[in-house]
């Protein structure tokens, strides 16, 4: 950041001219410096290091092609002349009359779950390398906030095609807030602005989804990347490339980000994009996962589907809402499925504070962590696949996955709340000077 | 260590074999097939369009399928005066409720909507339109052996004849009808495919365009990867 004073200088030609006044009149070349061309990331990043520019590169495309589907889309539940809800028409009307409105449409579907994709895979570089550690905590909590807008956003975002899974699913989990003492009932009703999810609902997480969450995303986003700039980028050595510079002020590991990690990205773009592509072109629905079945008929409000499963990326922690089935202080133990459910997320948020290892990386930690850390990514996992299933869920018709959800619960907290001693006690490799490429 | 990690992480797989099962025979794939498209378009407007609705397809949609305008006029339009309006139905839903318990659905997405863990949407059709046995139980004399007390009666019956459920769940003609049982079973899989066809009317173009996609970012690829391999060389 030493030239951010130098102000462009033209080099006589028309261009050269017009960016001279620009930039006279807005810091764009120290935009420019400051954030590519002379932000010195570790020269080290490997295959973990591709989510957070996907992630960037989906939020796009859910917003280039979100501005294009509401231009068809209505969010109206009352039924057509055909019997058919407006808001489910409008969507099988995309798919149909509006020129590429269905590739349109499966974009936005898939990037739906992509984005999720990706996220979770960043998040969990993060964990691997101690990306959250001092001196991006505040990174790391940014980054929980856009966890949490993108779980809003899917949510209110899922009502839209009010098909069934849509409407059960929105039912359930508003129903969720209902069990909080006192205030609960009032709550649900005040959040669907109905007794039940009607078009006041539908017409109101339209709003959320289309306006209030994505602005507060981006805000969180511009965040996330100004903070993430202000301290530097971590890399899987987990040691710090500003302890090394030569006689200019760069790291001696850094290399500017562009255009060496531009270039580096777009490649990790390509491969991303052929595989979003495969998806797309041909298996939209993914087997039920991204588009599920039971969504493809429209909202009956009479008729209670047999199995409500929400979409993959919430299935871990709606399994842990499940695990839940025990009364406390009185309370229903649908309000401590729902505490734990949020607390699942939030204690996310508590991670630079829980961990004590003298080390960040995976690379130089003990056989404690790296068991701690398996142990948790296999229940997340299992949560996950339970998630799908109804409780009654037996895995090979013997092992019932009702208890199994359980103690992978239990794990899930445990591996957060004992962490301050086993991270603190593990035995470390010493951490290298420079970064080992 | 590692081994009982993957071993783990398979197991969710393993398990989805596990649970009730619904056997449902495969449909043949007609997707390619024009016309065996045209004939389950012809078999769908004379039996099922007369209650069920397909609202969001349009008539001259049917060009997909190798029909001309003409074609579509002089013999498919039925519920509508142009082509270019949707396969809509004159009967009202509150008489239909009153009819048959419940609405006949909407069946424009309905192979998307019958999938399952069990088989595509368009198996569940195959099977569900084969299996209509007689049941005089039932308020329409009619029952199914994959939809369980449905309300719909046996619509295709004088194409089938008329089926019987025996001791060991068979089922068993007791009445032929118009078609032979191979005939039959080859005009409920044009149907099904028709019904698969009109779901995602741009499947097989979105397959095409897939290929098409992938080819481009194919040589993307290469060029990308050769540019940041340039830039690259000097990082040590």
């Amino acid at each position: 950041m030493a030239s951010t004073a130098e102000k462009y200088k033209s080099d006589g030609s028309l261009a050269g001219n017009a960016l001279e006044w620009f930039d006279a009149r807005f810091p764009a070349m120290t935009l420019y410096k400051e954030h590519l061309s002379e932000y010195y990331a570790p020269k080290n990043f490997n295959f973990w290091y591709f989510f957070g520019s996907l992630a960037l590169l989906v939020l796009v495309n859910q917003i280039v092609t979100g501005i294009f589907l509401v231009m068809h889309y209505k969010p109206d539940a009352a039924l057509n002349a055909s019997g058919v809800p407006v808001a489910f028409a409008s969507v099988e009307y995309i798919m149909r009359d509006v020129p590429l409105g269905w590739i349109i449409r499966y974009m936005h579907s898939t990037g739906a779950s992509a984005f999720f994709v990706v996220v979770y895979l960043h998040m969990f570089r993060g964990m691997l390398y101690g990306s959250y550690r001092k001196p991006r905590e505040l990174i790391w909590l940014f980054g929980i906030g856009i966890f949490l807008c993108l779980m809003a956003e899917a949510f209110f975002g899922y009502l839209l095609p009010w098909g069934q899974m849509s409407f059960w699913g929105a039912q359930v989990i508003v129903n969720l807030f209902s069990a909080i003492p006192l205030i609960g009932p009032d709550l649900s009703v005040f959040i669907r602005g109905d007794f039940v999810v009607s078009d006041a609902t539908l017409n109101r997480f339209f709003s959320f989804h289309v306006i209030a969450i994505p602005l507060v995303l981006l805000g969180l986003v511009a965040a996330h990347l100004i903070a993430l700039h202000e301290v530097g980028s971590n890399n899987p050595d987990g040691v710090e490339i500003k302890k090394h510079k030569n006689e200019k002020g760069i790291p001696l590991d850094g290399i500017p980000f562009h255009p060496y990690y531009t270039l580096k990205d777009m490649v990790g773009v390509v491969v991303f994009l052929a595989v979003f592509a495969v998806v797309i072109c041909f298996m939209p629905e993914f087997g039920g996962y991204f588009l599920e079945w039971n969504n493809f008929i429209p909202a009956d409000p009479l008729k209670t589907p047999p199995h409500i499963a929400p979409v993959w990326y919430f299935t871990p922690f709606y399994s842990l809402l499940r695990a839940v089935t025990y009364p406390l202080l009185g309370i229903d133990a649908k309000f401590w499925g729902v505490v734990a459910m949020g607390g699942g997320v939030v204690i996310m948020a508590l991670l630079p504070w829980l961990d004590r290892s003298p080390v960040k990386s995976i690379r130089y930690r003990g056989k404690v962590y790296k068991t701690m850390l398996s142990i948790w990514v296999v229940s997340f996992l299992i949560l996950g696949f339970l998630g799908t299933k109804p409780p009654s869920y037996t895995f090979f018709g013997v092992i019932p996955g009702a208890p199994v959800a359980q103690i992978l619960s239990v794990f899930y907290f445990m591996y957060f709340i004992t962490m301050p001693w086993w991270s603190k006690s593990d035995k470390c490799k010493p951490e290298p000077e420079r970064v080992t490429g | 260590m590692k081994k009982l990690l993957v071993a783990l992480l398979f197991a969710p797989l393993l398990a989805l074999a596990s649970g009730e099962e619904l056997h449902l025979d495969k449909a043949p794939d007609r997707s390619n097939d024009q016309a065996a498209l045209q004939n389950g378009a012809k078999l769908f407007v004379n039996y099922c369009l007369g209650c069920h609705s397909a609202s969001y397809m349009r008539y001259n949609r049917l060009k997909d399928i190798g029909l001309s305008e003409q074609q579509i006029k002089d013999n498919l339009l039925f519920t509508a005066d142009k082509t270019g309006e949707l396969m809509r139905i004159g009967m009202q839903r509150e008489d239909a409720k009153v009819w048959f318990g419940a609405a006949p659905p909407d069946l424009t997405v309905i192979a998307r909507a019958r999938a399952s863990e069990f088989g595509t949407g368009p198996d569940w059709l195959y099977t569900y339109l084969r299996g209509f046995y007689r049941d005089t139980s039932r308020p329409s004399g009619w029952n199914n052996t994959v939809f369980a007390n449905v309300g719909m009666p046996h619509a295709l019956w004088e194409l089938q004849g008329v089926q019987e459920l025996g001791d060991e769940h068979k089922l068993t003609l007791v009445k032929p009808g118009k078609l032979k049982p191979e005939e039959y079973d080859a005009a409920v899989a044009d149907l099904v495919g028709f019904l698969k066809y009109m779901g995602e009317p741009m499947s097989e173009l979105r397959k095409t365009l897939g290929w098409i996609v992938l080819a481009a970012l194919a040589v993307l690829f290469v060029f990308t990867y050769a540019l940041k391999r340039e830039y690259w060389k000097d990082v040590h």
